[in-house]
């Protein structure tokens, strides 16, 4: 077993892309953190023959999910400025509206989604991890995609 | 047609223009999970890379004290590998554990320090190497013993060459003086760090 050193060198890029995909910089280093530890409370049980990248996603976007609720019940000093969409050329780093109409796919198209196209993982291992042949994750990583732009090019003012 | 490339700038809007945090935010975000392992019992082993005369040297500690020090020659990917496996794979870098046994060593390479006041864990040796080496804690600073002298001690006066080897498999070196067994004949003898770096400690202490 690698000591879980190497394992944070090679999977902490991805890791935080998989909770940056549903949160703010600080909340993604959070949940990232989240990950890490929970996984290393387990990793000396992993199975030999464990798919550790697709493990700690696994873990990375069910942390990120626990933060966002943690953030919807904490009370903000105002509203997001939704309504009052910035008029400048200057995009944020991540979309707001693009985040949201994420957040509001189905499930399954959400973590075919992050899985696939943020992570990197094959549409096997998608299928593996959300219980769907690799045709159904192809699928649903699609429909994910498709429904993504409808909501994201309604949404923005262009 | 493709998707993946119509759809890479909606992706990229995803996770920011640079797909990812800079390689500055990884090590921070890992030093501070070292903090919170350790602060949840979760750390099992420890380490850092010290500076030194002798080259880049790992410094591993466990719950229990030192465990291993470790030469640039052993391949430290190796080393941790190792440790990995015969500890626990539960290992990250961390200062905070490793700070006392660090200056300590930069002392003793400085000719300020004639002894290391850590806890040590032993865990790696058994047997009669074990037995070695709790005796070679005994060999005081700036003096040596010969192989014989030690296989004496350890209770078994025909065992040089086994004291050789508990020498040269020593997890703690520096610390646990494996450094004062010389030859018979007055020769330095080998040294896993190399017999120049022996040479080296051994003109350090007679100095200082």
């Amino acid at each position: 077993m690698k000591p879980f050193d190497q394992v944070v060198a090679e999977h902490g890029v991805i890791v935080w892309q998989v909770c940056r995909a549903v949160l703010d910089p600080a909340d993604a280093d959070d949940a990232w953190s989240e990950t890490f530890l929970a996984a290393m409370r387990g990793y000396p049980n992993l199975r030999p023959d464990s798919n550790v990248r697709a493990w700690l996603v696994t873990i990375a976007h069910s942390k990120a999910i626990d933060q966002t609720r943690r953030i919807d019940r904490a009370p903000r000093p105002m509203e997001r400025a939704a309504e009052t969409p910035s008029t400048d050329g200057n995009p944020e780093p991540v979309d707001e509206d693009l985040r949201a109409a994420l957040e509001k796919l189905p499930p399954k198209q959400r973590q075919a989604v992050i899985y696939h196209h943020i992570a990197g993982l094959s549409y096997a291992e998608v299928g593996a991890l959300i219980d769907s042949s690799e045709a159904a994750a192809r699928r649903s990583s699609a429909d994910g995609i498709a429904n993504l732009r409808r909501s994201y090019v309604r949404g923005t003012k262009r | 047609m493709n998707t993946d490339d119509r759809d890479l700038p909606l992706i990229k809007g995803l996770v920011g223009g640079p797909l990812g945090p800079s390689t500055a935010d990884v090590d921070r975000l890992r030093a501070r999970l070292a903090e919170r392992a350790d602060a949840e019992g979760l750390l099992d082993v420890a380490y850092r890379i010290v500076d030194s005369p002798f080259g880049a040297l790992l410094v591993a500690t466990t719950t229990d004290g030192l465990v291993r020090v470790a030469f640039e020659r052993e391949v430290h990917d190796t080393v941790l590998a190792n440790l990995a496996s015969k500890i626990s794979p539960r290992i990250l870098p961390s200062d905070r554990r490793t700070d006392d046994i660090a200056s300590q060593l930069d002392e003793y390479f400085a000719g300020n320090r004639r002894s290391f006041d850590v806890p040590l864990d032993l865990r790696l040796v058994v047997g009669f190497r074990r037995t070695v080496l709790c005796h070679l804690r005994e060999i005081a600073y700036g003096t040596t013993e010969s192989y014989v002298t030690v296989a004496t001690a350890a209770g078994n006066p025909k065992a040089m060459r086994a004291v050789g080897s508990a020498c040269s498999h020593n997890p703690i070196p520096f610390v646990i003086p494996c450094h004062r067994v010389v030859r018979s004949d007055g020769s330095i003898g080998q040294y896993l760090g190399g017999p120049e770096v022996k040479a080296a400690l051994l003109a350090l202490e007679a100095a200082t």
